[in-house]
């Protein structure tokens, strides 16, 4: 089975407090350390085992600078066997349609039978996997959290509400999108990142896929975020201070009252 | 304004999604004078009486009845949709796992715009919606606009606009016919209930839950033994069950359990809207996070400001010494 994975550099939740920077034009992006976006990493581990299963190719793709260039190589370390990385400044500020219509035109240079992407990034949003299926006319399903093989088709299961699973039998060619906890993501380590070094990585431009440039980016958004700032707390939690201990004795008395300690 | 706005409404066990009233507020606030036309799949009897309960909050329920709509298929559902949707309509879906399955793509098909989780919604101004969303796990907000000239999908996150007492009583039109020779690449099987576990947290009146302050396997026990200690149940938010640490059934938010405690102990939780929508019933929540500006605190009763890896040892020993 030929796989494509569409992976995003994001910053890394588990190492930065995400604040707005002075202008409130962005994020502070100062000393922010970034990661593959870690929906993205098990929609990765997935495609692997699949390889591994079922024979074929792994390839991760992404959208943006050459500093994204890191993540296509943590992926192929994993064990992905190729990477593209999309580049462009046109691409630029491209909203989710930006994006997806730049994916489509990547697709449509290749021949894959599996589309996967994470189910969301640092956005939140979780448009990609949907948008690109409806482009691309193939069948979609979001949220996955199992993937089996029966012949031509797939037997998914879609996370929903609940902790319940909905399992569909989807066609393939088709695109998922990955929810966290499908599988384990294997570890990668310094070595094997070395181990790809040196591998060349193509580096594709908007005139590489016959993009028109004005379609996306700035000037293709219909999208645009106008600023950041921080949500309004409204009454906040009463925030307990002195020494640990005193902090303790504090606490022990509210949760008695509210009986919280049996 | 003479733009035409829709919301589709889902439902479960012959009952509207809660989410319906707030599509038909959130649907108030792009147009304040707009008929709004809700529309709902189904099957049957359930069907009927879902349109029923809804007509007191829309204008119009368009009615759409069939064997292949008993279960919501979202590919299904939007191939209907772009059938019978007006061209540069404005369409409301509820942001749970099925307007998240639906609204992209339908946005594509419709060549409209598209908005994902919207938390408020600040006006329309020359065709621009202005509304406000959250990233990195609410942690920021952000305004965007969006341009709606040839229409748009909007997926309204549940929960954030609050219902309003209407008695429109809207008519019911049965556009069952329109779904006729739809198909799809995919097709519903069947639902896998949630396992249950040792311990039913839904049912557990004080709670010590965990996030990934915990960063360790082995620190659970520094949660079991503050749960031992007062005796609460431990729970946890999703990325502990995503690690494996602690099954599923343990799991709070609304892709795991609701519970409804009367204590509430977060450890090292942020406090995402997925995390806090399993908690009901307004319990008192405390928070332990060494990052001050988590959401959690937005929402806890009590804040701590520290590593819980630290503070709670010394929490577990003061209970256990006042205990004897």
């Amino acid at each position: 089975m030929e796989i494509l994975v569409c992976v995003k550099r994001a910053p890394d939740t588990l190492e930065n407090e995400i604040t707005v920077n002075k202008d409130g034009t962005n994020i502070e992006l100062e000393d922010l350390v970034y990661s593959v976006n870690e929906w993205d990493n098990y929609a990765v581990e997935e495609a692997i085992q699949i390889k591994d299963k079922v024979g074929g190719s792994v390839t991760v793709v992404t959208i943006g600078d050459e500093e994204a260039e890191e993540v296509l190589r943590r992926e192929m370390a994993m064990g992905a066997d190729k990477g593209i990385l999309i580049s462009d400044e046109a691409f630029e500020n491209s909203d989710g349609k930006g994006i997806a219509s730049i994916l489509k035109a990547e697709i449509e240079k290749g021949k894959y039978d599996l589309i996967l992407t994470g189910a969301q990034a640092d956005d939140g949003a979780g448009q990609i996997g949907g948008m690109l299926a409806a482009m691309l006319d193939l069948p979609y399903a979001s949220l996955v959290n199992k993937i089996d093989i029966a012949g031509e088709k797939l037997t998914v299961g879609r996370e929903i509400e609940g902790g319940v699973q909905e399992i569909n039998e989807i066609e393939l060619p088709c695109v998922l999108s990955i929810q966290t906890g499908i599988n384990e993501p294997r570890y990668v380590g310094i070595r094997g990142i070395r181990k790809v070094a040196s591998v060349e990585i193509p580096v594709h431009t908007a005139a590489d896929l016959g993009l028109d440039a004005s379609a996306v980016g700035t000037s293709g958004a219909k999208v645009k975020k106008l600023d950041y700032f921080i949500p309004e707390t409204g009454e906040g939690a009463e925030i307990l201070t002195g020494s640990q201990e005193e902090i303790a004795e504090k606490l022990i008395e509210l949760l008695k009252a509210k009986g919280g300690i049996k | 304004m003479s733009r035409q706005l829709f919301a589709y409404i889902t439902h479960k066990n012959s009952a509207a999604d809660d989410s319906a009233f707030e599509l038909a507020a959130a649907a108030k606030k792009i147009d304040a004078n707009a008929s709004v036309t809700a529309i709902v799949t189904g099957k049957g009897e359930d069907l009927t009486k879902v349109c029923g309960q809804i007509t007191s909050a829309f204008a119009k329920v368009w009615k759409i009845d069939g064997d292949a709509f008993a279960y919501p298929n979202a590919e299904l559902i939007r191939a209907m949709l772009v059938k019978i949707l007006p061209e540069k309509s404005i369409t409301l879906l509820a942001h749970d796992t099925f307007g998240m399955d639906l609204g992209p793509g339908l946005s594509v098909k419709l060549n409209a715009s598209f908005i994902s989780d919207v938390v408020d919604i600040e006006g329309v101004k020359s065709d621009i919606l202005k509304t406000i969303r959250q990233e990195y796990s609410g942690q920021v907000s952000t305004h965007v606009s969006c341009d709606i000239t040839d229409g748009a999908v909007i997926n309204i996150r549940p929960g954030s606009f609050k219902p309003e007492e209407t008695s429109i009583g809207g008519e019911i039109e049965d556009k069952s016919s329109e779904a006729e020779g739809i198909t799809a690449k995919r097709k519903y099987i069947e639902i896998i209930e949630a396992e249950i576990g040792d311990v039913d947290i839904t049912k557990s009146e004080i709670l010590v839950s965990v996030g990934r302050g915990i960063e360790d396997e082995e620190n659970i026990e520094i949660a079991q033994e503050l749960a031992d200690a007062m005796g609460a149940d431990v729970s946890c938010s999703r990325p502990i069950v995503d690690a494996k640490w602690l099954e599923k059934s343990r799991q709070v938010g609304t892709s795991g359990q609701t519970v409804k405690p009367k204590v509430y102990l977060a450890l090292g939780i942020s406090g995402s809207f997925q995390h806090l929508g399993g908690i009901k019933g307004s319990p008192f929540i405390v928070a332990v996070n060494k990052n001050a500006k988590a959401p959690i605190f937005q929402v806890a009763d009590i804040g701590i400001v520290d590593d819980l890896l630290d503070f709670v040892p010394v929490l577990t020993e003061k209970i256990e010494e006042l205990k004897g």
